[in-house]
């Protein structure tokens, strides 16, 4: 029981881990970028629904809404400002300029409102909810449906709306996207700001569990799901899903039965053997060089 | 080695011994005082760090982002060899430098089949595993970290920046180091010409993190107590930055760009709390102002006539430089 116990807990962490590395994952396969701003935008997001709530007082949905919704608008203006200009320049100048982008934003909420840890507003009840002698709590169910549930969203969008088979035709090709009349720009930016937008959630999600928000919170979050993301293959939304969980829940086993400290390590080290033994993640497709 | 090399080498050496002497002088009158003698060291220490990084992502072409990591093996042999061996200094640098170099050489192996943005990812992973793992084992004392004697002093770190540089700068001038650069310009094009690549990929990424752990030594030494969080991801991206600004494949880039990315940072220091906000600005301005290198920037900068046409290009480059 307690194993089991240990495994819903890792798959709500996984579930939030999810999140984000689907925001990875549609940005990787269009922009063909890592963004890593993109830990930092979790912690916007966090941070956003804090302020309205908190700070502003407003009720939690309104919170929520203006924390999705402003996470979205960043993600865009950060790709319209930042990325856009090196959209054909080397890997390695995208890199920097992401990696400048993600101190920017951290240092930012750093100013504004310091480096103590704060506590993130209660929106739920930390319930419990028992189901064959197992207990769940809200948090983690709630983390579960979401990352399930926008999972499927997106997967409807992606596969059966108009934009949905543009950010396909982008990713598969660019150049040709574009000759058949594809607004790339357009394309790009909405993928940044649906990337952003569950980046927000997997904020919101954070400062439900662990109740303290911190600007640095970004960061170890990002890297992670962005293994998942390489886990399950990255441009693939399932893919991110289960990498997703699987990271959650190799972190949960870790913590409850080798030790704590070690499971960053772990976490890695699934990343190398996956990263050697299947280059091209879980779902990925293999991509041979052209000579 | 041909004439204008030697001739280049044997005047750049003059040249370093002259900036030595100079900067021996004022140390020793006081003219540059503690606080700026203990900077000018962190930048030379960043020198060996960013040329030795340039070696793996400038010549050979392989973002790596765990050079800290490296670094990190380095401070920690050398300083457990001074605190339980208690052989001499140099020893322990060198041993350090090796043990570094071997771990490179190991991670080298299965890493370097990967590429881009791949690569630089699993390098991070690395760095964080060896990070944690220095974390968890008891002769690192942990997070609490080791207390070392100090020992490196600024002939030290000097000559060790002079050396790494002469021997990079002779590896790239080399057959071998043509080799290097060719893997980097077409992997598969220099694997059809008969270039071992994997060979030169490892060997070449265990030069790097050889001279990282020699730059860890003498950091250790210097700082006089190292702990792994000093070795994070954070560190790793400091040096690739400096290579970065200083433009890839660029030896003379690389140096300069350290020290100016060790000293800008102080002259903020001013904006305390603005300061890694301005830095991050830099970094973004400069990315996107500047595809060319920083030597480039200023070669303009000073034949401002001759180049005025050409200004109005580098404009916004030049004030991503200067912030």
């Amino acid at each position: 029981m307690d194993f089991i116990a240990q495994v819903i807990n890792g798959l709500s962490t996984g579930g939030m881990y999810a999140l984000v590395a689907i925001g990875y994952t549609m940005v990787y396969g269009i922009a063909k970028m890592i963004n890593f701003a993109h830990g930092e935008i979790i912690m916007v997001g966090a941070y956003f629904a804090y302020f309205v709530s908190s700070r502003l007082g407003l009720p939690a949905p309104i919170a929520v809404v203006f924390s999705i919704v402003g996470c979205a608008v960043l993600g865009m203006t950060i790709e319209k400002v930042a990325y856009k200009p090196l959209r054909n320049s080397g890997s390695l100048a995208v890199l920097i300029t992401a990696i400048g982008v993600s101190y920017l934003l951290q240092n930012v909420f750093l100013i504004i409102f310091g480096s103590a840890s704060i506590s993130f507003p209660r929106f739920l009840e930390s319930g419990q909810f028992e189901f064959l002698s197992l207990k769940i709590s809200y948090i983690s169910l709630l983390s579960l449906i979401l990352t399930f549930g926008c999972t499927a969203l997106l997967m409807l969008f992606v596969n059966k709306t108009r934009i949905g088979k543009a950010m396909r035709a982008v990713s598969e090709d660019k150049g040709a996207a574009q000759l058949m009349g594809i607004n790339v720009d357009n394309t790009i930016s909405i993928t940044f700001a649906i990337g952003s937008g569950l980046g927000a959630i997997a904020g919101i999600i954070y400062g439900l569990s662990y109740s303290l928000i911190n600007p640095y919170l970004g960061t170890m979050l990002g890297i992670k799901a962005f293994i998942a993301a390489v886990l399950g293959g990255i441009g693939n939304i399932k893919g991110a899903m289960v990498g997703g969980l699987i990271i959650g829940i190799a972190e949960a086993l870790t913590i409850a039965y080798v030790s704590s400290t070690f499971s960053d390590a772990v976490v890695f080290g699934i990343l190398i053997f996956i990263l050697l033994v299947k280059p091209a993640g879980l779902f990925g497709k293999n991509v041979r060089d052209k000579v | 080695m041909n004439k204008s090399v030697k001739k280049q080498l044997i005047t750049s050496f003059l040249f370093s011994m002259i900036v030595y002497a100079i900067l021996y002088y004022a140390m020793a009158t006081k003219m540059i005082n503690n606080y700026w003698t203990g900077i000018l060291i962190t930048a030379i220490i960043n020198v060996i760090l960013a040329s030795s990084l340039n070696l793996a992502s400038g010549f050979l072409g392989q973002l790596t982002l765990g050079h800290a990591g490296f670094m990190s093996i380095g401070a920690y042999v050398c300083s457990l060899c001074t605190l339980y061996l208690g052989t001499p200094f140099i020893l322990n640098l060198i041993l350090g430098s090796i043990v570094a170099g071997c771990v490179g050489f190991l991670i080298g192996i299965p890493t370097l089949r990967l590429k881009g943005d791949y690569l630089c990812i699993i390098t991070l992973a690395f760095n964080e595993i060896i990070r944690v793992v220095l974390l968890n084992i008891d002769i690192t004392n942990g997070a609490r970290g080791l207390l070392v004697p100090k020992e490196t002093s600024f002939t030290a770190v000097f000559f060790s920046a002079l050396i790494t540089i002469y021997v990079i700068y002779c590896i790239v001038k080399s057959r071998q180091g043509r080799a290097i650069v060719s893997i980097r310009e077409d992997e598969i094009a220099s694997e059809l010409a008969g270039i071992p690549v994997s060979y030169f990929k490892t060997i070449t990424f265990a030069i790097s993190a050889f001279f990282a752990g020699l730059a860890g030594g003498l950091y250790a030494h210097y700082i006089t107590i190292i702990t792994p969080s000093v070795f994070d991801y954070n560190k790793s991206v400091e040096i690739l930055v400096m290579v970065v600004i200083g433009g890839l494949g660029s030896i003379k880039g690389a140096i300069i760009a350290a020290i100016v990315m060790t000293v800008l940072p102080e002259y903020l220091r001013a904006f305390s709390e603005y300061r890694m906000l301005l830095y991050a600005i830099v970094l973004i301005v400069a990315m996107i102002a500047k595809e060319k290198n920083l030597v480039q920037t200023i070669k303009i900068k000073l034949n401002l006539d001759k180049y005025k046409s050409k200004l109005g290009i580098f404009k916004s480059k030049k004030e991503g430089v200067d912030e």
